[in-house]
């Protein structure tokens, strides 16, 4: 250290002295997670430019820090051959980043995916679209954490207990550009506390192991729409909400199992109207 | 050795600046809305640094033998100047501290009263939320209010926790404290003084300021009308000015119930989540402040909720 920088410190630490807001007087650059992720989730493949290919919308800043809707929309230039095999989301600064993995099946026409999830501090949120010829797309949106009391937890815990297993699926005419596309959309939710297992029992004080939903499979008729791979990033209550084309089904069938085995499953007959 | 000069320096200032900040905490402003019954008023806005956290309403009950302080502020600081507002009216030892639930803006100043004989006091639920959330808080409120301020915050839990209803004595007057099931937050608190008629409503009453939701729209309604029966003659709210009981939570149920149709007619259409927290509740947006910070969150909070109806 020089002597110059030395000074610039004291001088520094002076400011913070006569009230200059510390992250004005000393903002260090914080430390970007990204590099490491690529690393450890997509064992250092390159990452190609994912504009016109995988989207992300998130608002820019999260209002409830347990519950930050997200949407992931892939599409494919006309004439490109290639298919999306499988949509992976990110949460940089999230203590597990790896929010969810959504695999789409061979035949599916799933394009677009929403679903919720936490955000714990201000951070990048990257989406990554695998696609058919092994080459990654990556897009990426910054989302302000919420102020305030909000927190990545849950706000009702005897409420949740209550609805744990419950599952749902709502299906609905997609809003705007149905009736040229004959696009659908549906909803799928699952009652579960999703916990992080970041929290300590007040009675044993053991920290209360993760329990949450962590695989997911969505079938139109018997042709896999899509499967997902959740963690703890991904909301109470998980909800995917997804658009597809009917294809004549006759039915929609959800399996998903949580950390401890239990499988929560339904079947719902394809509905037409617009709802 | 230039590391060792540095860690000096910023030892000396750091040892300079805590002296100089204890000794020069004036004591909170408080107001006497009733015979013995005190009340810091927060300011309307977020916590930030140049509000030193100090956004909520906090105060104290002075009874024959002792004190109870409810709620400490949004820092220790300011949970000092309470300490100091207190001792500049009377002598006798705060017993109780009571917490009327476990947000940053109530809870952060609890440390400026841990080295007292004073009895922590609060909801079944609080020791649970706090270790829920604390950890969270203390990490995401340094970007609010600055490393500064947050470098004294410990979070303390309650000792006595309040399971249904409890009354505390402090000598002539008697303190009756209800603990709520989950509305604003999972942690509700009220704390009526039986000889004023005045009632520390917590979070539970918001005037003037929009109310937050952290906890269960659909529950905080059912809520509305016991709260309103207690019999209290006037209300201190968590947020916002004093009013005449049980007329200061008309604004609020009408704001909740607005928030409430909205949402339940946008989940009955099948809109997203997204777009339904950009109109649910707009008619209500000139009637509060701080409307555009936390109205798409309680929007938020509460589609989430009314989708499993």
């Amino acid at each position: 250290m020089t002597v110059l920088t030395l000074m610039r410190v004291i001088a520094l630490a002076a400011a913070v002295q006569v009230g200059v807001p510390a992250a004005m007087a000393a903002a260090p650059e914080p430390y970007d997670p990204w590099p490491g992720l690529v690393q450890d989730i997509f064992n250092s493949r390159p990452m190609l430019d994912g504009a016109g290919i995988i989207a992300i919308e998130m608002p820019v800043r999260a209002e409830d820090a347990a519950i930050v809707p997200v949407t992931l929309r892939t599409t494919l230039p006309p004439g490109d051959g290639r298919r999306v095999r499988a949509i992976t989301l990110v949460i940089d600064q999230n203590p597990a980043p790896m929010a969810g993995r959504f695999e789409l099946g061979p035949e599916s026409t799933v394009s677009e995916i929403s679903t919720r999830v936490r955000v714990n501090s201000y951070t990048d949120v990257h989406a990554v679209a695998e696609l058919s010829d092994g080459q990654l797309y990556m897009s990426k949106i910054f989302v302000k954490a919420s102020g305030g009391c909000s927190a990545p937890a849950a706000k009702n815990a005897e409420e949740a207990k209550g609805k744990l297993g419950q599952i749902r699926f709502r299906q609905f005419a997609k809003a705007g550009d149905s009736a040229s596309s004959g696009l659908r959309e549906a909803q799928v939710m699952i009652g579960h506390p999703n916990n992080s297992g970041l929290q300590m029992d007040q009675v044993t004080h053991l920290y209360v192991p993760p329990f949450f939903i962590n695989e997911m499979r969505v079938w139109q008729d018997d042709s896999l729409l899509f499967a997902v791979e959740g963690g703890i990033s991904i909301s109470e209550d998980p909800n995917i909400r997804f658009s597809y084309l009917p294809q004549g089904a006759k039915r929609y069938r959800v399996e998903a199992k949580d950390t401890e085995g239990h499988i929560f499953q339904g079947e719902w007959k394809a509905e037409t109207s617009g709802m | 050795m230039i590391a060792r000069m540095l860690r000096a320096i910023f030892a000396v200032l750091s040892i300079a600046s805590t002296v100089q900040a204890q000794q020069s905490d004036p004591p909170l402003p408080v107001s006497e809305i009733a015979p013995g019954v005190y009340v810091h008023f927060g300011a309307v806005e977020l916590m930030t640094r140049s509000n030193e956290g100090g956004i909520a309403n906090i105060g104290f009950i002075i009874g024959n033998d002792a004190v109870a302080a409810i709620d400490t502020g949004g820092s220790v600081r300011e949970g000092r100047r309470l300490l100091q507002a207190i001792r500049s009216r009377t002598d006798r030892p705060v017993r109780y501290v009571i917490n009327t639930h476990g947000h940053p803006d109530h809870v952060f100043g609890n440390a400026a009263f841990g080295s007292y004989a004073a009895t922590f006091v609060g909801h079944k639920n609080l020791p649970q939320a706090l270790a829920t959330r604390g950890p969270f808080y203390l990490e995401s409120f340094r970007r609010l209010i600055g490393d500064e301020l947050m470098a004294e915050v410990r979070l303390i839990e309650p000792t006595v926790l309040v399971d249904n209803e409890m009354t505390l004595d402090l000598g002539g007057r008697t303190l009756t404290l209800k603990a709520w099931p989950t509305a604003h937050s999972d942690s509700d608190l009220t704390v009526l003084d039986g000889t004023t008629g005045t009632l520390f409503g917590g979070d539970l009453v918001f005037s003037g300021h929009i109310p937050i939701i952290d906890g269960s729209l659909r529950r905080w309604l059912t809520m509305l009308d016991p709260l309103a029966a207690l019999p209290a003659r006037q209300v201190v709210p968590g947020h916002g000015p004093i009013g005449a009981w049980p007329g200061a939570l008309d604004d609020e149920r009408r704001y909740l119930q607005t928030l409430s149709a909205d949402v339940r007619t946008s989940v009955s259409r099948g809109a997203p989540l997204k777009s339904a927290t950009e109109t649910a509740g707009a008619a209500e947006k000139s009637r509060w402040q701080l409307f555009d910070d936390y109205n798409a969150r309680n929007a938020t909070a509460a589609y989430s909720e009314i989708e499993w109806e």
